[in-house]
């Protein structure tokens, strides 16, 4: 037997997702991004809330009239773009892990409960879903921000109500396949009680598709978080906030194209990357993308 | 589809609405402090006219009475008084409502525009640089914040080239009677071609930036189904008979590529209802997705939620109206 034929399908699918060249540098985006997110106050040269109004505006250090102690240039408050754009990372990177996480948690369990169970619980969750994704998401998360008002916790909520359907769907899909297979009727013959089947025969065996959609929906949450941010809705100044420093820009706009645009490109940058990422995932993990 | 079908997928769809109006509702339920008092703001109000105010407004009865007022008041299109215009909500959002409308529909189109011919093209010259020039750039337009897009449209056409108008849906010396509220249509009524291509040029860049990330993923759709029907036996036998290559594409292929493109364009329709609120308020359009925002911050209430809940329904009917496309365009598919 050779050696490929024993590898493990976990392992197998780490290798292909590691030949694919374009989701390992996005991946790289990611980790940098991310540790900057987590080491900010080291590595940011100044304070995310310092104000200098004498430095209002100042263009980036390749530009005239910039300097390299502030190489990205500063805002309509003198404030460093370049401390606020590693500190508005947190908040990105934050709010996108801690809303997929909450919403991958509850979907699975309101997945694997409505898909094994049936009956009831299947109808009321599966109505709930349904009447959850008849609102746009903006929509949704825009009303629910109007009513409760701006701030962290807030956001993480208006956003958690809506996005635990999408791993919901997926993992109430996996579950009715899988409660047929043998493997569950097996346990099941043996006595294994609901929550054992539930959580150690079934959810093992579906963790990949949860893993995949979890990785996908990071890029929603963070542009929704983005554009919440950027409509006044989201997080708060002083708080930095990708969305929030790309609206403080629209009034320089014809004096400090940079002020808008550097936080936009990190926006960019980090959504692309993730797209890029969860694609190659998605494409080694699958099993339905195996040949 | 037969008929009993139809009319199973159109009951299925109240509980459905019910369940949007309870949250649309609870949202309401759910703001902090009492509505009085955050409609009365700054002003000072003695207790019996907050009490008589409070009253007026059915604050006093019971919640379960207050959702059914709601729900009825809402079906008839009462939903009572925008408290900053002084005006009915319904009013104000029918005024608004016009510009949103414009501005999305030619969103759509730009994005089936686009998706459709370069989804084609991917797939039949599938694997060559022009299919990767065509994959990364869908990647690349999900992946631009709409907001920010738009001020890089507005840097580059409005201010460097100074080709398109900055912001709004038409100068004051351009504006034409409302008939309709459809600048466009109200131009053509008055026989105003300057007027017409004015607002042309002030939607050009709201309706680009709103209909690229559609764009992208139409994009997606048209070029997975071309490639799966491409593979199909009937276009071996079409290629077989000896049919041309341009025949056989545009001709047999492309139909049924389209069908779920179609339904994803219905659907993408209501996603654009979202990204409406954030290009109005970059590009200053006149809309209702700008009136949810303005009113948000006014704390006009009763609008967020009315607009609230048009978007669901709406939403819901682009739903239905994407179910019933596919169904009746593929004919294997039963609802």
């Amino acid at each position: 037997m050779s050696a490929a034929a024993v590898t493990s399908p976990t392992a197998f699918a780490w290798r292909r997702a590691l030949r694919n060249r374009s989701a390992v540098g996005a991946a790289a985006v990611i980790v940098v991004v991310a540790l900057a997110a987590i080491f900010a106050p080291w590595i940011a040269p100044h304070a995310v809330d310092d104000t200098d109004l004498l430095r209002r505006l100042q263009p980036p250090a390749w530009m005239d009239g910039g300097e390299w102690a502030f190489p990205l240039g500063c805002d309509g408050l003198g404030r460093d773009i370049l401390s606020r754009l590693i500190f508005g990372a947190r908040v990105s990177i934050s709010i996108g892990l801690l809303v997929v996480a909450l919403a991958v948690g509850i979907g699975t369990i309101a997945g694997l409960t409505a898909g094994y169970l049936r009956g009831t619980a299947d109808t009321l969750l599966s109505r709930l879903a349904e009447i959850l994704l008849a609102f746009p998401y903006l929509i949704f998360a825009v009303g629910l921000m109007a009513m409760t008002g701006p701030g962290l916790h807030n956001l993480v909520l208006a956003l958690v109500y809506r996005e635990w359907v999408v791993s919901f769907r997926v993992v109430r899909g996996e579950t009715l396949a899988a409660r047929e297979i043998e493997y569950v009727e097996a346990a099941r013959a043996l006595g294994a009680s609901r929550l054992h089947i539930m959580t150690r025969e079934i959810l093992p065996n579906i963790l990949s598709p949860i893993l995949v959609v979890g990785t996908v929906r990071m890029a929603t949450v963070i542009m929704l978080e983005a554009s919440l941010s950027f409509l006044g809705l989201g997080v708060q100044s002083p708080t930095a906030s990708w969305g929030a420093m790309v609206a403080d820009g629209r009034d320089f706009l014809l004096d400090a194209w940079w002020v808008s645009t550097i936080p936009g490109l990190a926006i960019l940058a980090l959504v692309l990357s993730i797209n890029v990422a969860s694609q190659g995932f998605r494409d080694a993990f699958d099993p339905r993308m195996r040949t | 589809m037969p008929i009993a079908r139809f009319v199973e997928r159109i009951l299925h769809l109240i509980p459905v609405l019910a369940g949007v109006s309870v949250i649309v509702f609870l949202m309401i339920s759910l703001t902090p402090g009492d509505p009085v008092e955050i409609m009365l703001g700054d002003q000072r109000a003695t207790p019996e006219q907050v009490a008589s105010m409070r009253r007026d407004m059915g604050l006093d009865r019971p919640a379960v009475e207050r959702y059914f007022v709601f729900v009825t008041n809402a079906i008839r299109g009462d939903f009572g008084q925008s408290f900053f215009h002084r005006r009915p909500v319904s009013a104000v959002i029918s005024e608004r409502l016009p510009a949103t409308i414009e501005l999305t529909v030619a969103a759509m189109l730009i994005a089936i525009g686009l998706a459709i011919p370069l989804g084609v093209l991917a797939a039949v010259r599938r694997d060559t640089i022009l299919d990767r020039i065509a994959t990364v750039g869908s990647l690349f337009g999900v992946s631009l914040p709409g907001f920010w897009f738009g001020i890089l449209l507005i840097l580059f056409f409005a201010v460097q080239l100074q080709i398109l108008p900055v912001a709004g849906r038409l100068g004051y010396a351009m504006e034409v009677p409302a008939v309709t509220g459809f600048a466009l249509v109200d131009s053509l009524i008055a026989g105003r071609m300057d007027s017409f291509w004015e607002v042309l040029r002030h939607l050009a860049l709201p309706a680009f930036t709103l209909g690229l990330p559609s764009a992208a993923i139409l994009m997606r759709v048209t070029r997975s189904a071309m490639i799966e029907v491409l593979r199909a036996d009937y276009i071996t036998f079409a290629e077989a008979k000896g049919l041309s290559r341009a025949r056989i594409i545009g001709l047999h292929a492309l139909k049924n590529a389209l069908i779920p493109a179609v339904s994803v364009a219905a659907l993408e329709t209501g996603t654009l209802l979202g990204g409406n609120m954030v290009v109005e308020t970059v590009f200053g359009w006149p809309g209702l997705g700008r009136l949810v925002v303005e009113s948000i911050f006014a704390r006009n209430y009763p609008l967020v939620q009315a607009a609230v809940l048009l978007y669901a329904v709406t939403y819901v009917a682009l739903n239905f109206a994407a179910d019933l496309l596919y169904t009746v365009l593929n004919p294997r598919v039963r609802l």
